[in-house]
């Protein structure tokens, strides 16, 4: 089996890469790239994404061809695909960091800053809170609710369907931590830095 | 409900732990990896490494002991020490830290904390504010705590906040090194003038002091050298006293 991290100048992705190698051993292949053919040839495909909304999704249009191969293969052939943070919330219509942006739409909402109540809670929501499981998911089999998930973002994904929802968490409201639809999965929090819990949602997403 | 966390730092020179933990099991006490694996085996919240070689032809050595502790250490993993470059910044972080500590270069040239935090976004960017008390204020240190700037450290932590700082590791220079706890006021006052976390750093010497860089200096971290090493503490049991004193933490 062949997964592919795709690597887009999304930032720092060694920690996902580290993570994956990991969980995956010997039995899995994982590629790091951008090459269209290896990620159409893939069986699954983890979409990182670490800085602002507008600058991953200026870097996945920054290689030619790379959102229509992801659109693809998430959407028309319906293979796994997994977005970790920001690239979780690129799966929303739009954005609104530094300035309104288009995403790629896999999951109708928006995704907006947290609403901190005036400064009561500081931003970036950084460290380790609990998720609220909201909805059975292969991905978190075997983990509990309530498990410590990693988390370092400013923005949330604002999903219109709630249903896609699987898991919140509490950080001046219910923040959405984790959403799935169909074979998307994503999660807002960092697996790759979650510890255990986190390389057991690896190692779920690797197995499904 | 968000966590507060608790990080053990390792002094690392010339890709050797300076300090650290010694216990009798351990193969190499030496080996920044082995000691990063312990703590966060035993519930770190994050690990950190402080960089304190001197010598610029042994600089490198800290890129290989960044990329061996990725490999092996599931938990955040911020470098600090020497950082003087946005180049620096992204060879830590291809190596595979998580963020980049920036202490002397963030004063001396802000440009890079504005420039950094663009490139690699505010999560991976913490200012490192080392103070001393001078008066009724606090003025920043450079240079490993030799050189002072006269810079209000108040002042600094605002602008480093608004240049795209993700956190600020606080550290009170009149406290480093003596074990009788964090400077509560610096680290209160700098917290209420910013909305970004703030780790409290320097002057840990038991784990009271851990609970008051929580709950009276507001901390969102409180970061930890010397009552890690040695066994003195470990990361578990400062958590479970944390816990016994009402502070939430990850057990």
């Amino acid at each position: 089996m062949n997964v592919t991290i795709v690597d887009y100048n999304s930032g720092n992705i060694s920690s996902v890469i580290n993570s994956f190698r990991e969980v995956a051993k010997d039995k899995v292949n994982i590629e790091v790239t951008s090459d269209l053919n290896k990620i159409k040839s893939s069986d699954k495909v983890v979409l990182p994404g670490q800085g602002s909304f507008k600058s991953c999704v200026d870097a996945l249009n920054k290689i030619d061809g790379l959102v229509d191969t992801l659109s693809e293969f998430a959407i028309n052939n319906k293979k796994p695909l997994l977005g970790i943070c920001v690239g979780l919330q690129m799966f929303a219509d739009i954005g609104y960091e530094e300035v309104e942006t288009k995403g790629l739409g896999w999951i109708s909402g928006k995704v907006s800053k947290i609403d901190n109540q005036g400064g009561k809670f500081k931003l970036p929501h950084i460290g380790w809170n609990e998720i609220n499981i909201k909805k059975e998911s292969k991905i978190f089999k075997g983990i509990e609710n309530n498990s410590h998930m990693y988390f370092v973002h400013s923005y949330e994904f604002v999903p219109e369907d709630k249903s896609v929802i699987s898991a919140t968490t509490d950080y001046s409201t219910d923040v959405v931590c984790a959403a799935e639809k169909e074979n998307i999965f994503g999660t807002q929090f960092h697996p790759e830095k979650s510890d255990k819990s986190g390389l057991k949602i690896i190692d779920n997403f690797i197995n499904l | 409900m968000l966590k507060n966390r608790i990080i053990p730092c390792l002094d690392v020179k010339n890709g050797r732990v300076v300090k650290g933990i010694n216990f009798v099991d351990l193969q190499d006490a030496g080996d920044p990896v082995e000691q990063a694996k312990i703590y966060s085996d035993g519930g770190a919240d994050e690990i950190c490494f402080l960089d304190i070689t001197a010598s610029n032809e042994n600089r490198d050595t800290i890129y290989e002991v960044v990329e061996r502790t990725s490999k092996k250490c599931f938990v955040p993993l911020t470098v600090g020490g020497g950082v003087r470059s946005v180049d620096d910044i992204n060879k830590l972080l291809n190596c595979g830290a998580d963020k980049v500590s920036i202490n002397t270069a963030a004063v001396q040239n802000p440009e890079v904390v504005i420039e950094s935090s663009k490139k690699f976004g505010s999560q991976c960017i913490v200012v490192a504010i080392d103070a001393k008390k001078n008066g009724d204020k606090w003025e920043i240190f450079t240079h490993g705590g030799r050189n002072n700037t006269g810079i209000d450290a108040i002042e600094f932590a605002k602008k480093m906040e608004d240049s795209g700082a993700g956190e600020l590791l606080v550290t009170s220079m009149d406290r480093d090194g003596t074990q009788v706890g964090y400077d509560i006021e610096l680290m209160s006052k700098i917290s209420s003038q910013v909305n970004i976390p703030v780790i409290a750093s320097g002057g840990v010497g038991n784990l009271d002091h851990l609970v008051d860089g929580i709950k009276l200096g507001n901390a969102s971290a409180v970061l930890a050298a010397s009552i890690f090493h040695y066994g003195k503490h470990s990361v578990k049991e400062a958590k479970e006293y944390l816990d016994s004193k009402g502070i939430p933490v990850r057990i």
